[in-house]
């Protein structure tokens, strides 16, 4: 019995490398998201800043665009923002973003310091429409096409590589969609 | 042409790798002296090719040679020298390079200093290095080679993140590495001592200091990359619970265990089972940590390119070198024998409570770190742990830990008396009370008070040997210098880095609980009030400084209408490759550091300004150096010296405190 004792920090690594090795096989960028091809589900915020407008389902339809999940806590969104940034100067695509469990201070500021590259934000306070998207944390970016279905979901700060390689044909290709 | 001889130094490198590790082992198997001796030459020759391969890719980065893949894919003329050759190591390639010029360095140092330790177990760590390094080599010759030639060469590199142009990150990385990877001989001493079937207490003297220079050189990288994160993130964040920092902090945690339980095995000969154990898993973790940031398993903002083929290979060197020592362990640690008992109230006891902490920590910052893939395999749902959880478990845990390190160095080895020891801190309870009723009248929160409280009174009561030593009851403070500079300096060690301890913890206490923060519209000539102190914007100006343009913010900060310092923070916009950071103005203090930050610009010629004030906070990296000091002091006690006799201690009946 003690001896096989000694087998157990083997049996729990071989366990571990089990997961690492699944782990492996997916990337993490584009974990399937039970939402793919399905209408985006419905959700109706507040806008920060501006005491009569909303940010619906509605508003996505449209052209194709990027839902951004960001909080002004989220060190890798801070990262991610001056390609977001670009992308907004260039017009690239309409940028929506969610701002996840954010306080409207905070919020305000990090907008105020590193620029707006949305063309319309909703407020998740209580992080309730983020559950509802599934979101695993922030940032995280949806391409919603015109029918407002979700058709990819990308985890993680986008950098450029990403942008040129992944997320810019998808939508080259939905905007070629009816 | 130098690319080509960098090439041919690693692949030398890799051949005297693979003869390291196979020729000392048939020599001990066979107790050939002159093939055993083969290991010490071998990873001499192994340190000297690998520093050349590193030398050469430094020089192309330093006439930025951009026939050089990874000289043009990460440099640029533009940049200043310090920061092409600080290039070297921030992408994938040039960073492996260095992790095997390290990994040849430890193994160099310890052909070179080991020459007192018995032949085999000497011929056997070697190998077992020699393993290592041949798997890294190979790692980085066949899945990133560092030398590759582009057809055609690039006018100009494409730069490198300009986040990464700086003196701390500059820094961060070689101490790192020099912590993982030198955590690795702690690791090859574990295998020859199992491969042997002994470990002995003359084991552990040998082991300790590698394992504690190895935790030095930690335990400065992670403080360096906190204090980047704190100047250069701009926004006073120095922990964010990454998964990149947690796998530098779990080595760190298991680390530590290893240093107090390796004591034990010193001193009483007892824990050699478990020692082993955790010098296994300590250098595992650094490799978890590889893997995890060059695999891409969970999204990290520091993780470099993700190509899963060099995640693949990363695996299966773990699985090699951590699943075969873990197999060697279940075979061969029941023929360690236990030789000691000790009672539940000892000194080693308390450093088993010491392990029982770090290791629960250790497992909690695993769990938080991997919960995410662990849920998303096994039960298909998205889960993360965030600052929250980790600090839910993670702050009980150390003020617990640290409840117990005042008591534990007074205790007596085998069996020691509770009551007695409590009475020798009565100081330290004085001083802890003290605080906490000073931190109940500031009104502080109860975590907070409470983290004060154990703070201090592993402050004093970390100081209490030396107290005792320094005045003994009924004696003058005639001589005191003399009887502190006499004091073992394995025992100023482990008061320096325990006091340590309570330092960093007093700041993250005191700064995480009361600072304050404001946000305001400024233009030229107006100011802000921050935490008493007045901050005015002078001017915002355009500057261009080496390969970036900058708006650089003048402040003058004024306490009751003096000016007591002047601050400049910038906006930079680096051309290349086009992107922007934050240099926070800093005005570090030792009572309260002052932190702003420029923000946008509004049409009507105002700026957003960020002020901050953080109460401490450089208390945290300063108790970080103390504990490198405590650490270095202890190494440089002569008993832990490699190979020097031991000293006749019968001289001195009083060597150890009762």
């Amino acid at each position: 019995m003690k001896r096989a004792l000694l087998f157990l920090p083997l049996a729990v690594f071989l366990t571990l490398v089990g997961y690492f090795a699944v782990g492996l096989t997916r990337n993490p960028s584009e974990i399937r998201s039970a939402l793919i091809d399905r209408p985006l589900p419905a959700f109706d915020l507040p806008v920060p800043g501006n005491d009569t407008a909303r940010f619906t389902t509605s508003e996505l339809r449209r052209d194709v665009s990027l839902l951004n999940i960001f909080a002004s806590w989220c060190v890798a969104c801070r990262v991610e923002h001056p390609l977001l940034m670009r992308l907004a100067v260039e017009r690239a695509v309409p940028i929506y973003g969610l701002a996840w469990k954010d306080k409207p201070q905070d919020l305000k500021d990090w907008i105020a310091e590193l620029g707006d590259p949305y063309t319309l934000i909703g407020d998740d306070a209580s992080g309730r429409t983020a559950i509802d998207l599934g979101v695993t944390g922030a940032p995280e970016t949806f391409i919603v096409d015109r029918k407002g279905n979700v058709r990819y979901k990308h985890i993680g700060p986008i950098d450029d590589y990403q942008w040129n390689n992944t997320l810019k044909p998808i939508i080259d290709r939905l905007r070629a969609e009816p | 042409m130098i690319a080509e001889i960098g090439h041919f130094c690693l692949i030398m490198a890799f051949v005297l790798s693979l003869v390291q590790s196979t020729v000392p082992h048939v020599g001990a198997w066979q107790r050939n002296l002159a093939l055993m001796g083969v290991g010490r030459s071998a990873a001499i020759a192994q340190f000297v090719f690998l520093g050349s391969a590193f030398i050469c890719l430094g020089i192309a980065f330093a006439i930025s040679d951009f026939s050089v893949q990874l000289v043009a894919n990460h440099s640029h003329s533009d940049k200043p020298m310090i920061y092409k050759l600080s290039g070297v190591w921030g992408n994938h390639e040039g960073s492996m390079l260095l992790w095997v010029l390290i990994l040849g360095i430890f193994g160099g140092a310890v052909a070179i200093f080991g020459r007192n330790l018995p032949p085999s177990l000497l011929a056997r760590t070697l190998a077992v290095q020699g393993l290592i390094g041949a798997m890294f080599i190979a790692f980085i010759l066949f899945t990133s080679n560092p030398f590759a030639r582009l057809d055609l060469a690039p006018v100009n590199g494409s730069g490198l993140n300009p986040l990464l142009q700086d003196p701390g990150l500059a820094t961060h990385p070689p101490f790192l590495y020099m912590g993982y990877v030198g955590f690795s001989i702690a690791f090859s001493f574990a295998i020859a001592a199992l491969i042997e079937g002994k470990v002995e207490p003359a084991w552990a003297r040998w082991v300790r200091p590698w394992t504690l220079a190895a935790w030095c050189f930690l335990t400065m990288g992670i403080m360096l990359g906190s204090a980047w994160a704190y100047y250069e993130l701009g926004w006073g964040g120095w922990w964010f619970w990454d998964p990149v920092e947690n796998v530098s902090l779990m080595p760190w945690l298991a680390g530590t265990a290893l240093i107090h339980s390796a004591i034990v095995v010193e001193k009483r000969d007892a824990l050699k089972r478990w020692t082993i154990l955790l010098a296994i898993l300590t250098f595992s973790l650094s490799l978890v940590g590889t893997f995890l940031v060059r695999s891409g398993v969970v999204t990290s903002v520091h993780a470099f390119a993700v190509d899963p083929e060099r995640g693949v290979f990363i695996l299966g060197i773990l699985i090699v070198t951590t699943g075969g020592a873990l197999m060697l362990y279940a075979l061969r640690a029941a023929d360690l024998k236990i030789a000691n008992l000790f009672s539940p109230v000892s000194r080693e006891a308390s450093l088993v409570l010491n392990n029982v902490f770090l290791v629960s920590i250790t497992g909690g910052v695993f769990l938080g770190t991997f919960i995410s893939l662990i849920a998303r395999e096994t039960f298909g749902t998205d889960v993360s742990a965030g600052a929250p959880v980790f600090n839910f478990f993670f702050v009980p845990l150390m003020l617990g830990l640290m409840v117990f390190m005042s008591l534990g160095p007074i205790l007596a080895w085998k069996r020691g008396n509770v009551v007695a020891a409590l009475f020798r801190l009565k100081l330290a309870a004085v001083a802890a009370a003290g605080a906490g009723a000073a931190a109940i009248i500031m009104q502080q929160e109860p975590w907070s008070t409470l983290a004060i409280v154990i703070s201090i009174w592993l402050l004093v009561g970390s100081m209490t040997t030396i107290m005792e030593r320094a005045l003994p009851s009924g004696r003058s403070t005639e001589g005191i210098a003399a009887r502190l500079s006499s004091l073992p300096r394995a025992m100023w060690g482990t008061a320096v880095a325990h006091a340590g301890i309570a330092i960093t913890a007093l700041g993250i206490a005191v700064s995480s609980y009361n600072s304050a923060e404001t946000v305001m519209k400024l233009k030229p000539g107006q100011s802000l009030e921050i935490a008493g102190y007045e901050l005015k914007l002078m001017s915002v100006d355009d500057e261009k400084g080496a390969n970036y343009t900058s708006k650089a913010a003048r402040f003058e900060l004024r306490e009751d209408g003096r000016l007591i310092d002047r601050m400049l923070s910038e906006k930079r916009n680096y051309p290349n490759p086009g992107s922007e950071t934050t240099e926070a103005g800093i005005r570090p203090g030792f009572v309260g550091t002052i932190y702003v930050s420029l923000g946008r610009a509004y049409d009507d010629g105002s700026w957003a300004v960020r002020a901050y004030y953080h109460p401490l906070i450089t208390w945290i990296w300063v108790g970080c150096v103390i504990m490198v000091i405590g650490g270095t002091l202890s190494l440089s006690d002569r008993r832990l010296r490699v190979g020097a006799p031991i000293r006749a201690r019968a001289a001195q009946p009083s060597a150890r405190p009762a």
